[in-house]
């Protein structure tokens, strides 16, 4: 089981509030990613969550009761460090033991759970290594072992994959979803990246200075977002915001339209202008495009090649029904 | 980096002090050993000669000499047992955020800064002393005898003093360590069920185990030379209750005028402390290893 409902929480530093009150529900066994910029308080909320900080003010509920001076350990809860956060004087056996060792677990139980967890983990072959004679990638791998011999309630991953190489990291994302398919418990997740949220949630939270901007899935954040914050931040290349004349056509103060649903011709179309730096990725060519007089810099993605250069003339139709409008407030508006 | 080129003008730069340290250390040292096989005693300098291993066999066999030994010993070993578990204590205390941090680090510092003679003397004449010491006063307020420390307990009154300057520096190096643990292992710990004791016990611990070795080794050369404290307070005595091989050595050549016996003296000194910094190294050198 693993619910946790967030009420009206708060958290303040001294003087300075980095959590405004803020509700949150997260049900049994939901892959839930907090996004947002750096800064923005996604390691607090998650810490708090954890018991690792005190909340200034609200509830914690986890499984329906009230756990907001439960000491972390007493939590169900399980977290996996950036750092990782291994004990470097114990081999990776003693490492997964640590916290059925502290339950009091006989040293059978322990043995056998262990190897449980190292055969899902494929660790099997290190277990008598210490944590400094192992990649970064194993060592991902011995922190979450460590995290579900427990067998908690829910999962806490703070920014677990941003010390791993490129891919590396397609890997262990791989992984990460597979074991949350397998062992259907909650997880928690903080990231910075995109494609990470975008690909491993059943549900993101956007958050913007402690703020909770939207919370959907993410197909529902990529087509609807709730404001131009959120449209601004999902997605990737960014999402083309334009105001002035050209909104107010469309009855909004801001209209936004991402670069995949923009047309481009070297002849004719709605929006002119002049390109500027194209980045060929091969599959596809993204477009920066100069002087179109509604925004500083329009981004348009085009599939396969596209024989233009800098400085060229250029021609854009925006896909009408894919246009988001937002109103004064920044809110969506239908 | 290390081109032959390069190598051979780091050895011809390095010359200079190679020599000069090694003419410091070697010219006393083949000094000691020429007197210990030679007769020269102070009162009868005119009659010299070798004495081929004389001066050993009396120092050996001086019935002093197996009492300076167990004192040496017992008394490094108990400055290093009390600086060491009250330098982790006392480290662990001051870790933690508390008011005035930065004051009550540099007042647990100070003992350090304060001469060895001068230290044991405020202790006698200030502390233990049995009539006007701070100590007989507080036993007379509650009605206690007063204790004399140091002709009641010279060695113990002795390794207290001594473990009192060489707590600070414990207590620093070890502080040190623990800053550099990782906050994150604390707190995976937390989450992990362990308790503030076994924390300490599984964490913390492990983690000081390579300052702990350099603490050991570090203090057990200074404290095998111990001998200023000793000659301000108890002067080995009574008998040779207070007497370790530093102050022997320096009994025999000067109180007893006899420099051949007390060179002798100072060679075995050298090769019991040899022989103690490789039990030593055995013991908890694999700590220094990366
Ligand atoms: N112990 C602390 N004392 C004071 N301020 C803090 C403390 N911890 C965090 N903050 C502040 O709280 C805010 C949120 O920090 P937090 O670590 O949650 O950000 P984040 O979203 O995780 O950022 P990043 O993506 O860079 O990890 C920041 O402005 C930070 O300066
Ligand atoms: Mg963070």
């Amino acid at each position: 089981m693993g619910n946790i409902t967030l009420n009206q929480i708060t958290k303040k530093f001294g003087e300075v509030e980095v959590i405004p009150p803020l509700d949150l529900q997260i049900n049994d066994g939901e892959f839930v990613v907090f996004v947002g910029p750096s800064g923005c308080g996604k390691s607090t909320l998650m810490r708090l969550i954890a018991g690792l900080e005190d909340v200034t003010s609200g509830n914690i509920q986890i499984d329906g009761r009230d756990a907001t001076e439960t000491p972390p350990a007493k939590r169900g809860l399980a977290m996996v460090f950036q750092s990782y956060a291994l004990y470097p004087h114990m081999s990776v056996r003693k490492n997964i033991a640590f916290p059925l060792r502290m339950a009091g677990m006989s040293k059978e139980e322990q043995d056998a759970k262990v190897e449980a967890a190292a055969s899902v983990l494929n660790l099997s072959a290190y277990l008598d290594r210490r944590p400094g004679q192992l990649s970064g990638g194993q060592r991902q791998r011995v922190a979450i072992g460590r995290a579900i011999v427990r067998e908690p309630a829910a999962f806490l991953f703070d920014e677990p994959l941003s010390n791993l190489d490129a891919a590396l990291r397609v890997g262990m994302r791989m992984e990460i979803s597979e074991l949350h398919k397998k062992l259907a418990t909650t997880m928690i997740y903080v990231t910075h990246d995109q494609v990470e949220a975008m690909t491993m949630a059943d549900k993101i939270v956007v958050l913007q200075a402690g703020v909770i901007e939207q919370v959907g899935g993410p197909l529902e954040l990529y087509h609807r977002p709730r404001n131009t914050f959120v449209a601004g931040f999902i997605g990737s290349p960014k999402m083309n915001l334009i105001e002035g004349p050209e909104a107010a056509q469309h009855n909004a103060t801001t209209i936004g339209i991402r670069p995949e649903h923009i047309g481009v011709s070297t002849e004719s179309g709605t929006w002119k202008g002049r390109v500027g730096v194209s980045e060929h990725l091969g599959s596809d060519t993204f477009l920066h495009i100069h002087d179109t007089g509604l925004c500083d810099l329009m981004t348009v993605r085009v599939s396969g090649e596209m024989n233009v250069h800098h400085g060229d003339t250029i021609y854009m139709t925006p896909e009408a029904d894919k246009l988001h409008r937002f109103g004064p407030d920044g809110l969506r508006l239908d | 980096m290390s081109t032959q080129h390069s190598r051979t003008a780091a050895r011809f730069m390095i010359a200079p002090a190679t020599v000069l340290l090694l003419g410091w250390m070697l010219i006393p040292l083949c000094m000691t050993l020429y007197y210990s096989f030679r007769r020269y005693r102070l009162l009868t300098p005119d009659r010299t000669g070798w004495v081929g291993f004389r001066n050993y066999e009396n120092f050996l066999t001086n019935p002093a000499f197996m009492d300076a030994l167990v004192n040496t010993l017992v008394l490094v070993l108990g400055v290093l047992i009390i600086t060491v578990v009250l330098g982790v204590l006392l480290a662990v205390l001051l870790d933690q955020p508390m008011f005035g941090q930065g004051i009550v680090r540099i007042l647990v510092i100070a003992p350090f800064f304060v001469m060895p003679t001068v230290s044991a003397l405020v202790w006698k004449n200030m502390f233990m002393n049995p009539v006007n010491g701070l100590f007989a006063y507080a036993a007379k307020a509650v009605g206690l005898q007063p204790y004399d420390f140091l002709s009641q307990a010279p060695l113990a009154s002795i390794i207290g003093i001594v473990s009192w300057q060489w707590l600070p520096f414990a207590t620093l190096i070890l502080l040190t360590a623990i800053q550099s643990l990782d906050s994150e292992q604390m707190e995976a710990a937390e989450m992990d069920g362990a308790s503030p004791l076994s924390r300490f016990w599984f964490i913390t611990l492990p983690h000081l185990s390579r300052a702990i070795t350099v603490v050991i080794l570090i203090q057990t050369i200074f404290l095998l030379s111990i001998f200023a404290e000793i000659l301000v307070t108890t002067n080995g005595g009574p008998g040779t209750a207070s007497t370790n091989l530093t102050y022997l050595v320096y009994a025999e050549s000067l109180l007893n005028y006899d420099v051949g016996e007390g060179s002798a003296g100072g060679v075995v000194a050298i090769i019991l402390a040899n022989i103690v910094a490789i039990f030593l190294m055995r013991m908890i050198g694999k700590n220094l290893d990366a």
